[in-house]
């Protein structure tokens, strides 16, 4: 069993975390000018990279939304941290 | 090419089986092709064979960063099946199992196909009226389903748990008779076998580095063994694809997961068909030599590890015993992990990609098995046509942009 990192709750079990999404896509805007080309990227292009990964995961006992730097292969944790933005 | 024949194996037993030769040969590197395909799995293995068989291109390479049939082809469940819900799907998926059904004899390579019927079982009402609709679907769609009861499921299956108080008691299911299992090693070797026959250099060990676009054309891939010059190249590398995309500056719908599998000690026949179950996700099967082989859903962590974490197997494990308390008994013998290429459709996505020339066969996930002729005919076909198949044409990734995408997860309630 695998721990990871909720920077609100501390280590926990890897069940209690669900994956969410590629960290750093931008939502291109503004929408009259976006193709379906781009706009399909955004929605559902990845890089599923091989090595170091920074994904969005949330904690699903806190429900909080967070950033996690993993290795995709040795499935080491490099670090966590909050989504940037103001808390409010 | 070696014909296998029961006079073969006569002669060869009363010889002392001193007249086998090489299945295939094991090429090096040429300077350049008519097509080259990355991948030497089923996938890759087929495109090459079909390449040959169909179009005549034999002037063909299919690169391999390990050993033929070492990924995905050698790690899965080998059920083969065609019990899907939407037309499109159910075209593909029955066109292989149609190609299934004459594999052994087209290869002169028995690939141990044994149609034995699979069930998906259901364990509550609204489960059962999903089943329906899947049979009949699959009857509009021209492909044998029916609806079976919990009596006959019980008469096919009678270890299934059918105790008063039991979790996951049956009420019946969904029953494809032509589905089915097949030796994967077999498919991979047969058809490498068949496809270096016609000319196809397999060569083993070569990873693909770079790949050489010029003025958006593909013109060659730089690999481990030297640079080869080709205009067409074919990636069918499952969970390797996207990184290989990328070297194009190409993005896909893919997330890579891992997906276990397990055998268990064998045990004399107690099962003869393949089984899944759509309340514990777990599906299961004997082989031939008595091994129970069994797997459920992916782990749910993003990886390029092919190993499996422990959560996913302590939900696979307690479904089985869910289904077959009797199976606590047995011990597991071997565990492992694929690393499959997920799409949020659930379906494949087949058709050419950024420059011209590159060609993807890729984002069948936990379905690739059962898949392997299809995804071959169809990506050969793009090769040596540079048009889709009709078959092919609806998992194109233009889906993605038009927002027509065939949904399998929700469609048939199927694990993939």
């Amino acid at each position: 069993m695998q721990i990871f990192p909720c920077p609100f709750c501390g280590p926990r079990d890897e069940t209690e975390f669900l994956f969410a999404a590629e960290a750093g896509k931008t939502r291109p805007e503004p929408a009259p000018d976006v193709s379906d080309a781009v706009w399909a990227d955004y929605l559902y292009g990845n890089d599923a990279p091989k090595g170091t990964a920074r994904e969005v995961w949330v904690h699903l006992t806190c429900g909080e939304f967070f950033v996690m730097t993993r290795d995709t292969t040795t499935r080491e944790v490099k670090s966590c941290a909050a989504l940037p933005g103001k808390a409010s | 090419m070696q014909r296998y024949s029961a006079f073969s194996l006569l002669r060869e037993g009363l010889s002392g089986h001193r007249g086998w030769r090489p299945a295939w040969t094991k090429a090096k590197p040429k300077s350049a092709y008519d097509a080259v395909i990355v991948g030497g799995g089923g996938h890759g293995l087929a495109t090459a064979y079909y390449l040959a068989e169909n179009h005549g291109l034999t002037r063909v390479a299919v690169l391999e960063r390990g050993w033929i049939g070492g990924g995905n082809t050698g790690r899965n469940t080998t059920a083969v099946r065609s019990n899907y819900f939407y037309p499109e799907s159910v075209a593909l998926y029955d066109l292989s199992l149609r190609l299934y059904e004459g594999l052994s004899k087209e290869l002169n390579y028995n690939v141990m196909l044994s149609q034995r019927g699979m069930l998906i079982a259901a364990h509550t009402p609204a489960q059962m009226e999903i089943c329906a609709r899947i049979a009949n679907a699959m009857q509009i769609n021209g492909v044998d389903g029916r609806l079976m009861s919990a009596d006959e499921a019980q008469r096919r299956i009678p270890l299934l748990n059918q105790t008063e108080g039991a979790r996951f008691k049956c009420l019946g299911g969904v029953w494809q008779g032509r589905a089915g299992v097949a030796r994967h090693d077999a498919v991979a070797w047969g058809y490498a076998r068949a496809a270096s026959a016609l000319g196809v250099d397999i060569i083993e060990n070569c990873t693909v580095k770079d790949l050489t676009i010029e003025a958006g054309q593909i013109t060659g891939v730089e690999t481990n063994l030297g640079p080869i010059r080709t205009n067409r190249v074919g990636l069918a590398a499952a969970g390797a694809t996207p990184g290989l995309a990328a070297m194009a500056g190409v993005r896909l719908p893919i997330h890579t997961y891992a997906l276990q599998a397990f055998v268990s000690e064998p045990v004399k026949p107690i099962l003869d068909t393949v089984l899944l179950y759509l309340g514990t996700g777990t599906y299961v099967s004997q082989s031939d030599k008595g091994e129970l082989v069994f797997g459920g859903g992916l782990d749910r962590v993003p990886t390029h590890g092919q190993k499996g974490n422990l959560p996913a197997q302590e939900t696979v494990i307690s479904g089985l015993l869910e289904m077959f308390p009797a199976f606590a008994q047995l011990k597991l013998l071997r565990q492992w992990a694929g690393v499959v290429d997920v799409v949020p459709d659930s379906s494949p996505v087949i058709g050419p990609v950024g420059p011209a020339g590159l060609f993807v066969n890729c984002g069948w996930g936990t379905g690739g098995f059962k898949a392997i002729p299809a995804g071959g005919w169809l990506l050969s076909h793009l090769m040596a046509t540079g048009e889709h198949h009709e078959i092919s044409r609806p998992f194109d990734l233009d889906r993605f942009e038009h927002g027509r995408l065939i949904d399998e997860a929700a469609g048939s309630g199927i694990a993939h």
